[in-house]
């Protein structure tokens, strides 16, 4: 007999008495109550309590802000499907001029290595959607987010992310995201607390993440 | 977890590996006892995790619902096992996962193996894993010639000091950063000499003596802390980002995930992602959280294996009483707050699984009767304490208690002659059969009194019962029993108090007023 259909029988005799399948109470909370400058206000807290900067501007400023955000870091790495009109206000690849940096795009045609991504300071990506009472940032590999490794191995991650596609609760979420979608949730920096239980922020993953919410 | 089935297997398959106490309860923890490092370190560990927790939880106008939701999800698990098993199977395998099946630790760890072997590689870098704890896959690999690295801080510094982890969700608290200094100036190669014992500094020399294992690694192994069976989706939950480089960088990803990790749905996942982070780590949520299903072509590993693991799980789900303890999502809300773990540790319960979990999980996979497992089912005061804090609700009290029913049952299975338990028994037997046998024994009270001495306490009783006074004193029987009182207190219409064959006295006050305290 196979490994399989002998666990599958074990399960079998061990569930002899064939408990009920019990209906399952869905009582908590599945939708947002807030207003959407209530969500805002929330996430913000959240972030900044897991020692994430955040900064909050109109929509239309999204390129200006990013150019500041940016200045004085030597490289970064995009998505191939970040909105253009974000990169807008750096000045374009090689001119380097006034400390903007280079920019490389990670596309399907064209995938960093791992020691590319190693040398590159920075990545910016897009998220699909947060979560305010958690703090939580999804990203879900779609092309303004980029493959997992991008957000991974740079030492900084900016995220950009838009007002509206902040939810209050898990829930809203999850029914958001596609569950076959290679994701990652965020809360913060990466942090330990396994020595003495002092939090340190900032081990494997990038120890420095900005947010940029645009309204 | 007795019973036959016909044309079934006759007997419970039980588990192998790091399941078992290898000394009695009481006599690792009467040495772990002694160590004050490890007991300071404990308290402040467990206080600390246990405010958190509650200020998190306390924050959830909805908490208990999810509770409810969380149990009721989990029962309904395992009562369909069989067909979610499949379903998640035909979901992983469709987006180009393949799946394994493991019996026990052995099969287990000899399929990793050679899933290894067949990418010729002779290192893999670990995410920390209960599971790949539980079938001691690290020391099986080097065995064979394989060197297994864990990357999680605290598993290695465990694992550079050639330990054993403590505490499933800090499993180095049993050292302090001094200890932890010694290690890294001690065992890791390229080590700054200057190096402090700051927490930042120690987490950045992790760091770098990390980072080119990441970066070059060809294969990983991990665990799941959940799998969705309706969309075949592993999830890995963490806090420092090794878990992220493990399931990103490398080609090929081994999963090694017990039978019973699964939910039916990914919906039940916004439930899970609530009740975990808030019970374990006492946050709102962890710093990341990895879900990937089969293989994104593109994107992470190519090459992505899970191993379903029995070990045990089936036969600890054949117990009825005991099944729900499969439903653990292994936060550690049950063991910072249980008084006996706070002051033990985890050493102490030999097993992977320590805490009121272990005591339950570790016998009822191996059985009652492996090495000295039947000790742990005692290691707890039945204060109720882990019942209220776990996420899903299991009744660990009443399974404890159950569990030492089988302990009892099975020694009595092999005992013939009367023990001196059989003895107390049956005169326990005979004095509550009958008020008058009663009456007649309470005479004897003023004899425990003056046997006490005058400092009022009994330091050591004769027989098995001398066991309670190794480690306790007994204060003094009172003079005069309850029932001597009542009937003094309580005059009955016609003087006589049933039970006791005597006329009512003229006795004042209640019966311990008098008494001398507890030692
Ligand atoms: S038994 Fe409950 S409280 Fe204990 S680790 Fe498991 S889920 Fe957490």
């Amino acid at each position: 007999m196979s490994a399989r259909e002998d666990i599958l029988n074990r399960i079998g005799a061990a569930l002899r008495d064939a408990p009920a399948v019990p209906d399952i109470p869905r009582n908590y909370r599945r939708v947002s109550a807030m207003t959407a400058e209530q969500r805002l206000e929330q996430l913000v807290d959240r972030l900044v309590d897991y020692k994430a900067s955040v900064f909050v501007v109109p929509a239309a400023e999204a390129a200006g802000k990013l150019a500041e955000l940016l200045a004085g870091t030597a490289s970064v790495v995009v998505p191939h499907g970040l909105p253009q009109e974000w990169l807008s206000a750096l000045p374009p690849a090689g001119t380097d001029d006034a400390g903007s940096p280079a920019v490389a795009v990670d596309s399907p045609q064209r995938r960093l290595t791992v020691a590319e991504l190693d040398a590159v300071d920075a990545v910016v990506t897009a998220a699909a959607v947060a979560v305010s009472e958690t703090g939580t940032i999804m990203l879900d590999g779609s092309p303004s987010q980029g493959r997992r490794i991008i957000s991974l191995v740079p030492d900084r991650h900016v995220c950009v992310l838009r007002a509206a596609d902040i939810v209050e609760v898990l829930p809203e979420a999850v029914a958001r995201l596609e569950a076959t979608a290679p994701q990652t949730w965020i809360s913060g920096p990466s942090a330990t607390s396994d020595i003495e239980l002092e939090r340190v922020e900032g081990v494997h993953g990038p120890r420095t993440l900005d947010v940029l919410i645009l309204q | 977890m007795s019973g036959t089935f016909l044309g079934m297997p006759a007997l419970p398959a039980y588990g192998h590996g790091n399941l078992n106490a290898t000394e009695p309860f009481p006599k690792a923890a009467h040495r772990e006892l002694g160590n004050a490092q490890l007991r300071a370190n404990l308290g402040h560990a467990t206080h600390t995790i246990r405010d958190k927790r509650l200020k998190v939880v306390a924050e959830l106008p909805d908490w208990e619902d999810m509770r409810d939701s969380g149990s009721a999800i989990k029962n309904a698990t395992m009562a369909q096992l069989p067909a979610l098993l499949e379903q998640f199977e035909a979901n992983f395998t469709a987006r180009g996962g393949t799946i394994h099946w493991a019996r026990d630790a052995q099969e287990a760890n000899e399929i990793v193996t050679s899933l290894v072997r067949a990418t010729g590689e002779t290192e893999v870098v670990k995410v920390k894993s209960m599971a790949t704890q539980e079938i001691g896959l690290n020391e099986y690999l080097e065995d064979q010639g394989i060197a297994a690295f864990e990357t999680d801080l605290a598993e290695l510094i465990v694992q550079l000091d050639h330990d054993k982890p403590s505490h499933i969700l800090v499993p180095a608290i049993h050292k302090n950063r001094s200890q932890i200094r010694e290690i890294f100036l001690r065992e890791m190669e390229d080590v700054d000499p200057a190096l402090t014992d700051e927490p930042a500094r120690l987490a950045e020399a992790a760091r770098r003596h990390l980072r080119k294992k990441f970066l070059t690694a060809k294969v990983a192994v991990s665990g799941a802390n959940f799998g969705l069976a309706d969309t075949g989706t592993l999830t890995v939950v963490e806090s420092e980002g090794n878990g992220r480089m493990c399931l990103t960088l490398p080609d090929t990803l081994i999963t090694v995930m017990g039978i019973e990790k699964l939910l039916p749905s990914w919906s039940d996942l916004e439930v899970f992602m609530q009740l975990l982070p808030r019970s374990s780590t006492g946050e709102r949520m962890n710093p990341y959280t990895s879900l990937w299903t089969g293989v994104t072509p593109g994107d992470g590993p190519q090459n992505v294996h899970l191993v379903l693991l029995d070990n045990g799980r089936t036969a600890a789900l054949a117990d009825e009483m005991g099944r729900t303890a499969l439903n653990c999502i292994r936060c550690s809300a049950c063991m910072n707050v249980c008084p006996v773990y706070e002051r033990t540790g985890g050493h102490a319960y030999g097993s992977t699984y320590p805490g009121p979990i272990g005591a339950i999980l570790s016998p009822l996979m191996t059985g009652i009767k492996s090495e000295k497992n039947n000790s742990l089912p005692y290691a707890s005061s039945l204060c109720g304490a882990c019942f209220d804090a776990c996420p899903v609700k299991i009744n660990i009290p009443e399974i404890l208690v159950h569990l030492r029913g089988e302990d009892v049952d099975s020694r009595r299975a092999t005992i013939k002659v009367p023990t001196q338990m059989d003895l107390m028994m049956k005169g326990a037997e005979w004095a509550f059969s009958d008020g008058a046998h009663l009456g007649l024994l309470e005479k004897g009270l003023p004899l425990g009194r003056l046997a006490a001495g005058r400092d009022k306490v009994i330091k050591k009783l004769p027989g098995l019962a001398g066991k309670w006074t190794r480690s306790r004193d007994l204060p003094a029987p009172p003079g005069q029993s309850f029932r001597q009182w009542w009937a003094r207190d309580h005059k009955a219409p016609d003087g006589v108090v049933p039970g006791t064959g005597t006329t009512n006295g003229t006795g004042t006050g209640s019966p311990t007023e008098s008494e001398g305290g507890q030692a």
